[in-house]
């Protein structure tokens, strides 16, 4: 692994592989042999038309279709050498490994400190003292610190949207995962909220893997090195961000991300 | 014609259609109020007419009458005690069984059921609540109450009777009926309710809620205690009252099998008697003015039982809310 995350993202070390990735909601198939390699310390969007694939894609980084009957994936999700999709991986300790944000801000219904400890207090076991100092680090991380340190009691439903939002990217990081997966986490914020979210990643990249999912194309060009267009469940281009944008190697790609897509 | 004066046309025809609309609204208004208000007249009704039957008993025994163990129509002497203690006994008795099996259900059917058990069990626990209460009252005097005195009562008696303090509870003569096994139908009877209710509020917790959390790394029992019980309380209490304000109630499962009789006993095993199965028993019965006085005033305290337990509801979900944190 690299220490130092490459100035230019030529090509840095895996934190994922994917291999011939198929995943199937009953008997729809919803991926088709995705394969893919997600930089370590470094942001890779997925962009794509609603259905595509995208989010369907980061689900099973964490497994989170586990929970619904009828979904099944095969093919191989490498991270950290073992491949996530084994029936023998503790789905606990892989979604405490693998962090995510949703699309709309999902506050826990308890105070804005417990928000943060919740996930903490699941596998590690910290002093006050210690929790008191990770709250406030993950708060920081994630620039929501300074606008709730004198009201850490109060319930995290409080918060405006773009707070709740960044309360549960703090939430997401506090657990220190390897991976965060954010499922369009911008979709309902306004956009200096959005602005703050971007930022956000941006320095959150130097210690985490960042995969993220997005309808904004800007937002994908903004914050991400490198960008995967899906299109009905398949791969259709995969490359370095400047490149997906500038000059696509595919026609499909050059009609999406110019707007003449359909 | 101008064009002017087509317009006014059309505007007199415009205002003469709003005019019509906001009439409609308004009569909409005031026939859902009138239907709103006949539920509050309707208990103000019930409450007055409790007051006015119950007040000859109260004139006569004043507080004492909440506080006298002995009803006794022979000699025209009525105390409440004895019945309040059954009612509040037997549900007491009644929730400490039914709250966690309902629980039990519930998450059982919403969390961790596989889809193809999801409908017919929750069919059962719905059918379970349309047995009429006389069924449960038979079934249980004629089937539960056997075998709850052959086996159940003689293992409590060895078990939970050997314990200091609480197994006064559980001592006395194994008769089948009694304030246990009448505590035991209610819960039955409740666990539906409950249940359903409970089943119902935690399948409106959004998914996305539940995922974050297991996102997290957070087990089932974690989510559903951390996330989806905090989310559903409002609906939990509400469910439990639900169930609560049947076993206050309920008059004929319970006068089957609670023994009928007006007294206060230590041990849950002996007979007892609860407001509802009294009213039952005796009002048909009852010939002189001070006994049907003394029913009535046990239906008022009835009504103040599930009052004063709605208040508390209402209470415990307040200092709930504060615990959360506050919303503003």
């Amino acid at each position: 692994m690299n220490t130092t995350p490459a100035s230019t993202p030529t090509s840095p070390a895996a934190k994922i592989k994917v291999n011939n990735l198929n995943f199937f909601y009953g008997s729809f198939q919803g991926l088709k042999s995705i394969n893919l390699e997600i930089a370590d310390r470094h942001v890779t969007a997925f962009i794509g038309p609603s259905g595509c694939g995208k989010s369907t894609l980061l689900r099973t980084f964490n497994r989170m279709y586990d929970l619904y009957p009828g979904q099944h994936a095969t093919g191989e999700i490498v991270l950290n050498g073992k491949n996530v999709l084994d029936k023998k991986q503790d789905l606990n300790q892989l979604r405490a490994k693998v962090g995510m944000v949703f699309q709309k801000p999902t506050p826990f219904p308890m105070s804005i400190y417990d928000n943060i400890a919740f996930g903490v207090k699941l596998y590690e076991s910290l002093s006050k003292a210690e929790m008191d100092e990770r709250v406030e680090w993950a708060l920081k991380k994630a620039a929501l610190w300074d606008e709730v340190k004198d009201k850490l009691k109060q319930s995290g439903l409080s918060l405006s949207g773009g707070q709740q939002q960044r309360l549960c990217i703090a939430r997401g990081v506090a657990v220190k995962p390897d991976v965060l997966l954010l499922d369009e986490p911008t979709s309902a914020l306004d956009p200096i909220s959005t602005a703050k979210v971007e930022e956000l990643l941006h320095e959150l990249k130097t210690d985490y893997t960042i995969a993220i999912v997005t309808h904004n194309m800007q937002q994908a060009a903004r914050v991400s090195d490198f960008t995967a267009y899906m299109y009905l469940g398949e791969m259709i281009e995969f490359g370095v961000t400047d490149e997906i944008f500038i000059k696509p190697k595919r026609k499909e790609t050059e009609d999406y991300i110019t707007g003449r897509f359909g | 014609m101008s064009t002017a004066e087509q317009e006014s046309i059309d505007a007199a025809r415009m205002a003469k259609k709003l005019n019509r609309q906001h009439m409609a609204d308004k009569l909409f208004r005031f026939t859902t109020l009138g239907f709103a208000l006949l539920v509050l007249a309707m208990l103000a009704a019930i409450i007055a007419s409790l007051i006015y039957g119950a007040f000859p008993a109260f004139r006569e025994f004043g507080f004492g009458f909440l506080t006298s163990t002995d009803w006794n129509p022979v000699t025209n002497k009525y105390g409440a005690l004895n019945t309040i203690f059954g009612t509040v006994v037997t549900s007491i008795i009644a929730l400490a069984i039914a709250i966690p099996v309902s629980f039990g259900i519930a998450i059982f059917l919403t969390e961790l059921c596989p889809v193809w058990l999801k409908r017919p069990l929750g069919t059962a626990v719905e059918l379970l609540a349309a047995i009429p209460s006389i069924i449960y009252g038979m079934w249980g005097l004629f089937v539960f109450a056997p075998v709850f005195s052959e086996y159940i009562q003689p293992f409590l008696a060895q078990t939970l009777g050997k314990l200091p303090i609480i197994g006064a509870l559980f001592q006395g003569p194994a008769m089948g009926i009694g304030m246990l096994a009448a505590g035991v139908i209610l819960s039955i009877m409740v666990i539906p309710f409950i249940a359903s209710v409970m089943r119902d509020v935690f399948e409106v917790v959004p998914g996305v809620l539940k995922e974050s959390a297991y996102g997290l790394g957070a087990t089932t029992w974690e989510v559903v205690r951390n996330v989806v019980l905090p989310y559903t309380k409002i609906g939990v209490v509400g469910g439990v009252m639900l169930g609560l304000g049947r076993a206050l109630g309920e008059t004929m499962a319970v006068t089957f099998v609670i023994g009928n009789a007006h007294k206060i006993s230590a041990s849950l095993f002996n007979p007892g008697n609860s407001i509802a199965s009294t009213l039952a028993n005796e009002f048909a019965e009852a010939s002189k003015d001070l006994h049907i006085a003394s029913l009535i005033s046990l239906g008022l305290v009835l009504f103040l039982i599930t009052f004063i337990v709605l208040a508390i509801a209402k209470l415990l979900l307040i200092r709930l809310t504060r615990n959360e944190g506050a919303r503003t």
